[in-house]
């Protein structure tokens, strides 16, 4: 079971109360030391720190100075701020389906017991392993510049090559395609899922006549939802927090004309660039607040289309 | 949505008599020759087609490796994996551009990864062993905390962490990026061994129970053996996401002579001109060859993990 259906049931497990549980209690706080330093100090510690910081303008050389909603009241007005924001959405939301569908659709078509599965499985599955890494950023600055492979290829044919990362109304396309690249773990997820569908009611359906898109549209989508959803929260929440190949197809700056300005970019560039960490904890808690959002709606209409077997 | 699950397999009955009746079944084995034929015209279709596919996906990484083996004028000309002869001077070159050679970086890389894995591997199998098998007040609270805390992005902690670890003068260690494992902070791994815990039979620690063995022996000699490819899974993903890690590297390693391999491969980067992506895309092939033997050789281990619980 995946961590969202452990969340999702946790409400309905029975407390099985003993009075040995009093014994265990010594011995499970040990096995769980390192877990709770770290939840006081790695995790909740700093977290609540930087709810403290973003009320505060903190340069690290000074102490912080408290300035209420200071921080808040400035990106409302703060246009680059702003444009991250529409960058970020567009990032998530045009990559993330887009990638989910090709992982779903490979997986069902390497399901249906076809020879060499986990060799085109291995071959799919590579990108994502790969994909977060500096390597396939420089990579991919290559090959999307304007003497890059790409253009290259176009050159073959005659028609005119583009400088599609120095172009500001296409470089966000690469790092779309970027993201796209790596659909290879969500088609495993998918992969697994599919393993679980029961054969008897596709045969069932079978008999009863139904086409292979019927029986697909019927039978394995709706028993999928789950998995389609687990990976819809989990690709949104990573999607959301993008960072590395914005940064380095870029140089660092979000550019051309900010057009690459992931949110958590802009982030980086406001606090650790420019020591501006009150408006920095501010921007993260507001992510926070975006990612918690998004995450609610999407379990909030699960209600509607996801359907669990059990 | 019930309804269309329940329906087939009701009518079932009914429909099987149909179809072993005479005429029926004659008509169906023609039809059966027709669409075995047809099948396997569709299944060489979609082999081309899943072939084609992982062609185009793989490209870039494999004209990757032939251009790091060309004079750089080459790579900006030749779109194609035909080599003629092979220039290993890129990698040559390479290794020396930055102010250490490139084996520094390579050791800082394969220092903090080591560091990563072990602490994940002890504190992380320790956690889950609590939270699958010992009872204890607030089990339930804060497992749900654990799990939330898979989700939670890094952002919304570093701003304070880097203020304490640099108060600490703990920025040009390596300490910030391996204590947090140390202390089980990727709860997704806790989480995954949890998991594994749970299909793990009782009866054989219970015994070891009932035989007197505290916990610390049953964790050590009964549950660590028992949960080798949950640890294997584990490690795996700890290298491969602690290699390729950028942003907290990027933070807390500021000097050259610290920097790991994703840090050097970014100020080369900054620091080359257009004729230098010979060097360039050398040394980014030598910092893929490690994942890519992980995934060599483990590949059962990370298609298991991401399998059951799904993974970045």
């Amino acid at each position: 079971m995946s961590a969202l259906g452990e969340l999702r049931t946790i409400g309905h497990r029975k407390v099985a109360g003993s009075s040995k549980e009093k014994n265990e209690n010594k011995a499970a706080y040990l096995f769980l030391l390192p877990w709770f330093l770290g939840l006081a100090i790695i995790t909740v510690g700093p977290m609540l720190a930087s709810l403290y910081l973003s009320f505060t303008k903190y340069n690290l050389l000074q102490p912080p100075e408290i300035i209420g909603f200071g921080n808040f009241e400035r990106m409302l007005g703060d246009e680059r701020l702003h444009n991250s924001l529409g960058v970020t959405f567009v990032y998530v939301f045009v990559s993330v389906p887009v990638q989910l569908g090709l992982a779903l659709a490979l997986a069902v078509v390497l399901n249906r017991g076809l020879r060499g599965l986990s060799f085109y499985r291995s071959v799919f599955y590579l990108p994502s392993l790969l994909g977060s890494s500096v390597a396939i950023a420089v990579l991919w600055k290559q090959v999307f510049g304007t003497q890059g492979l790409v253009n290259v290829f176009i050159g073959l044919f005659g028609a005119e090559g583009h400088g599609w990362i120095s172009d500001p109304s296409t470089a966000l396309s690469t790092l779309i395609i970027l993201n796209v690249w790596t659909f290879g773990a969500p088609m495993v997820i998918f992969l697994a899922g599919l393993r679980q569908v029961p054969q008897m009611y596709l045969e069932a359906a079978e008999v009863d006549g139904a086409s292979k898109w019927q029986r697909f549209l019927r039978i394995t989508l709706p028993l999928l939802t789950p998995i389609i959803f687990f990976n819809l929260v989990l690709q949104i929440i990573h999607a959301f927090q993008s960072f590395t190949q914005a940064f380095i197809i870029s140089g660092g700056n979000g550019g051309p004309a900010d057009s690459t300005l992931f949110y958590t970019l802009y982030l980086y560039n406001r606090g650790f660039a420019n020591f501006d960490m009150g408006y920095a904890s501010a921007m993260a808690w507001f992510l926070l607040l975006i990612i918690g959002v998004f995450t609610a709606i999407n379990f909030w209409a699960s209600k509607y289309w996801v359907f669990y077997d059990d | 949505m019930t309804d269309t699950q329940t329906r087939p397999a009701a009518d079932q009955a009914k429909h099987l008599p149909d179809v072993r009746s005479g005429p029926v079944a004659r008509g169906n084995r023609k039809a059966l020759k027709r669409a075995s034929g047809r099948s396997t015209r569709k299944a060489v279709l979609k082999h081309i087609m899943l072939t084609l596919t992982g062609l185009v996906m793989l490209y870039p990484v494999l004209w990757l490796v032939v251009s790091s083996l060309r004079p750089t004028d080459e790579i900006f000309r030749n779109p194609g994996l035909v080599i003629s002869n092979l220039e290993f001077s890129n990698y040559s070159d390479g290794w020396t551009t930055l102010s250490s050679p490139f084996s520094v970086f390579l050791l800082n890389s394969t220092l903090v990864v080591v560091g990563c894995i072990v602490g994940n591997l002890v504190s992380c199998s320790m956690a889950a062993y609590a939270f699958a098998r010992l009872k204890f007040s607030g089990k339930r609270g804060w497992f749900v905390v654990m799990l939330t805390t898979i989700m939670l992005p890094i952002h919304v902690i570093i701003v304070p962490q880097y203020i304490m670890f640099s108060q600490l003068g703990w920025v040009n260690t390596f300490i910030p990026l391996i204590l947090p494992k140390i202390l089980a902070t990727d709860a997704f791994f806790v989480f995954l061994m949890v998991q594994f815990i749970r299909g793990i039979p009782r009866e054989l620690d219970e015994a070891a129970r009932l035989d007197g063995c505290g916990h610390p022996r049953i964790f050590a000699q009964i549950m660590l053996p028992l949960m080798t490819p949950a640890l294997a899974t584990t490690a795996i993903f700890t290298f491969i996401w602690t290699w390729n890690d950028f942003f907290s590297q990027l933070l807390y390693l500021t000097k050259p002579e610290m920097y790991t391999v994703p840090l050097a491969l970014r100020a080369f980067m900054d620091a080359t001109s257009a004729t230098s992506w010979g060097p360039l895309f050398a040394m980014s092939v030598v910092s893929l060859i490690p994942i890519f033997l992980i995934f060599l050789f483990g590949q059962r281990f990370l298609i298991a993990g991401i399998s059951t619980t799904g993974g970045k």
